[in-house]
């Protein structure tokens, strides 16, 4: 085993004691939690170490923080449909959640807080999180393909935002599916997650609903090489060459959205892929483990490729069988398609027959979705996985570039065009 | 995002001025003469001392010279009451006394105790006044006078389903049980303050207290609900609930128009209808054997459009994003809930067990849409 990076225990500052303070409040965080950078970059190519676990991840870049973030422990991630036909009102609307945004991340209440106001009125935020640390709170916004139909915008559509066709093996629920809108949140405390989406939620009551969401624990990629790599449910590394926040040239690549590719309100901006996918729990748990090493192309201790020593060693693909998850997915099969993967393990208690309701919240981020993961995807129709898996839920999303600073908000390249 | 925000120092002095007038009784009277008043109340008069006293500690001395037994309310402008005394016999002397602000209140003796009884305007002088607003004081008196008025209404209703259900028509009873309800869901709020009546005439089995015994201490409306669509039979148990729920809803009746009512509680009060509806209605869970959901859901939401229109020209006033808010969004509800009737005037509504699941969020999602906004209404109209 190798050790597992110590929790700092110093105490940050309180989310209320953060209140009223602002960029001051930040700035005092970084001193009390022990001198060591508490701020990340989130929103840069260059984020390079992985926070203590109280940090805050700052919320104006370039790109949106919780991409290239080094990825957090939690996850709550929610679709959204728009119910307002007011253009004026939806875009007020990502104004206010782009300043309820900015505090929550940075480790404050939204609005006037969530006690001391007056009595007569539900305060502001719900309150949960106060006491809390920041948690490395990241929250990355994304306009699903429907909502291209909405308030005129069809013509700013991407070409590379596709509906995904149907996959062979796909048993997509329409009500775990899709929607016009989503949030990612991703923190160390699952506490920080949910009061982040429910404050959002509350906040976007009468011009937005929920259409589903999905809690995540036990991150099944890491953006982060220099960390063990992490396992999925089944018990495999997952995501060992996976695109690591510090690899800009990858990540200029393969997951930002470039003046050439367009449109120019899309620059900096990237594309997502949500899948819901159900693991066959109890069937992998009975498989024989040569069968199930075989299954992904490594081994299931260290996590090397078939016939190689090393986790990290370059695979040698023929050396697997012709179905292997690993080879399928690889680059090289793909001509060259590589996708940086964000996905979370869940687990929502279990079916009707007693069996897990467990599996693999799958995110990825790409600058394509058609070169990205459609063409993996499409590779994976023969995968031996498939046996223990069914994709059940499937969503795909435009992220916009970052907020830049405390006047900019989300979806402002897309919405102050034709204003 | 609040347009409006009064500080909270404020808020808290009002807050503090209102519990500081509870009315309470006392034995002892008091010695300083100007902090007495004698009511002399007769079956056609109600005579006052002095029309002027100082604020703070008040006794009324009552004296009931007529022949019927009355009541002795002092009351604040919106009719709320600041303390009363109830059967004072003919011939007898009571004692109430009150700790009272500055300001303009009434003094009422109702003979017979019934009706707005005989009225005296009185005035405590000196002091910091608690400050009131006419209006709001308006619309508390009238949503009083409409909290009485649905109480008026429901009671032949709810006599036609008790006499149906006790001649043991099950069609009959079935078609009056939703209309019986109606009244008490738009002013349910008001009910639930006085704590005892609800769980007799409205509780649920699964309401029930631990320790309760379904058989003998379930009453009520849903209780019949049971028998009706359930059961499918009326047993002798049934006309004793019957009878049970028209006394019940007669006390309603009569103590419903003294409920501790004020802008704060109008407003909260319709914020708890669309609760009731997010609860109970939307999940079918309320009329879950007559299905008749949608009849109370239109109820609840009646009750909590009342209240918002009688403060909405205050509310205007303080944050005005609000009120487009909500008449934007009670209007969308009420269009919505349309949907499910043929007949906008009549309260047949689709069964909800015919209501699909999509078209229960949609439910959900505009109650939300009316209950967040909703909520901030209090805010909007505390007294500055």
């Amino acid at each position: 085993m190798s050790e597992n990076p110590q929790t700092d225990n110093a105490p940050a500052p309180s989310r209320r004691s953060l209140i009223g303070w602002g960029g001051a409040g930040l700035a005092l965080g970084a001193v009390a939690a022990g001198g060591a950078v508490a701020m990340t970059r989130g929103g840069d190519d260059v984020d390079t170490v992985a926070a203590e676990a109280g940090a805050a991840i700052a919320f104006h870049g370039p790109h949106q923080a919780g991409i290239s973030t080094p990825v957090q422990d939690r996850l709550h991630f929610a679709a959204f449909d728009v119910t307002t036909e007011d253009r004026a009102e939806f875009v007020q609307m990502l104004k206010d959640w782009t300043a309820a945004a900015r505090r929550m991340t940075g480790g404050q209440a939204v609005g006037d807080g969530a006690f001391g106001g007056l009595a007569e009125a539900p305060p502001d935020d719900t309150g949960e999180a106060v006491g809390l640390k920041p948690s490395r709170l990241t929250l990355t916004i994304g306009f699903g393909p429907s909502l291209f139909q909405k308030f005129g915008l069809a013509d700013q559509q991407p070409d590379a935002l596709v509906e995904l066709p149907q996959f062979a093996g796909d048993a997509l629920d329409k009500n775990r599916s899709d929607g016009d809108l989503c949030v990612q949140a991703c923190a160390d405390d699952p506490q920080v997650a949910v009061h982040a989406i429910r404050n959002l939620a509350r906040i976007g009551f009468g011009k937005v609903v929920i259409k589903w969401s999905q809690l995540g624990f036990g991150k099944t990629s890491s953006t982060t090489p220099e960390e063990q790599t992490p396992r999925n449910l089944m018990g495999f590394k997952d995501g060992t060459r996976n695109i690591a926040g510090t690899e800009t040239d990858r990540l200029k690549k393969f997951v930002w959205v470039d003046e050439k590719a367009g449109p120019d309100w899309m620059v900096g901006g990237s594309y997502l892929v949500a899948r819901r996918i159900r693991m066959h729990i109890e069937t992998w748990d009975r498989t024989p483990l040569q069968e199930q090493e075989d299954i992904f192309g490594r081994d299931k201790g260290e996590g090397a490729p078939v016939g190689k020593a090393k986790e990290r060693d370059e695979p040698f693909l023929k050396a697997m069988k012709p179905d292997a998850h690993v080879r399928l997915a690889h680059p090289t099969a793909n001509h060259g398609s590589t996708i940086l993967r964000r996905g979370y393990s869940f687990t929502d208690g279990t079916d009707g027959l007693g069996r897990l309701e467990a599996g693999l919240f799958f995110l990825a981020y790409m600058h394509d979705v058609r070169e990205g993961f459609i063409r993996i995807q499409r590779n994976l129709a023969t995968d031996a996985l498939n046996e223990y898996i069914q994709h059940v839920g499937s969503a795909v999303f435009a992220v916009p570039p970052g907020v830049r600073d405390k006047d900019d908000w989300w979806g402002r390249t897309l919405f102050s065009k034709e204003a | 995002m609040r347009a409006v925000r009064l500080s909270a120092v404020t808020a808290t002095a009002t807050v503090a001025a209102l519990t500081a007038l509870t009315g309470c009784t006392e034995k002892g009277a008091d010695a300083s003469s100007d902090r007495v008043i004698n009511v002399t109340a007769t079956d056609s008069k109600c005579e006052v001392s002095a029309k002027e006293f100082p604020a703070g500690h008040v006794e009324l001395a009552i004296e009931n010279k007529g022949s019927k037994v009355t009541e002795v309310y002092l009351l604040f402008p919106d009719d709320r009451i600041v303390t009363e005394r109830e059967n004072i016999g003919a011939g007898t002397k009571q004692r109430v006394t009150a700790e009272v602000k500055a300001g303009d209140y009434t003094i009422a003796c109702k003979p017979g105790m019934k009706g707005d009884g005989i009225r005296q305007d009185v005035k405590a002088t000196g002091g910091t006044a608690a400050k009131r607003d006419p209006r709001l004081d308006k619309a508390v008196a009238s949503y009083r006078t409409y909290v009485q008025e649905q109480a008026d209404a429901t009671l032949p209703l709810a006599e036609t389903f008790a006499k149906a259900v006790k001649d043991g028509d099950l069609e009959a009873a079935q078609k009056a049980y939703a209309p019986s309800r109606i009244g008490w869901e738009r002013t349910e709020p008001v009910a639930e303050s006085f704590g005892d009546i609800d769980p007799k005439v409205d509780v649920r089995e699964d309401g029930l207290e631990e320790g309760q015994d379904p058989a003998k201490d379930w009453t009520g409306w849903h209780r019949l609900e049971k028998s009706l669509w359930k059961d499918k039979k009326l047993t002798a148990r049934d006309s004793e609930l019957a009878d049970q729920l028209i006394t019940d809803l007669k006390d309603w009746q009569k103590r419903v128009g003294k409920a501790d009512i004020t802008p704060t509680s109008m407003a909260n009060g319709a914020k708890e209808l669309l609760d009731e509806v997010a609860t109970g209605k939307v999940t079918g869970e309320e009329e879950r054997y007559s299905h008749t959901d949608l009849v109370d859901f239109k109820a609840n939401v009646e009750g909590a459009e009342k209240s918002y229109e009688l403060l909405k020209p205050v509310a205007k006033e303080n944050d005005p994003a609000l009120v487009t808010e909500l008449d934007k969004q009670f209007a969308a509800i009420d269009t919505l809930l349309d949907k499910y009737r043929a007949d906008k005037t009549s309260y047949d509504f689709t069964s909800y067990d015919k209501v699909g699941e999509a078209d229960r969020k949609e439910l959900s999602d505009a109650v939300n849409a009316l209950a967040e906004p909703l909520s901030k209404l209090a805010a909007a109209v505390v007294v500055k």
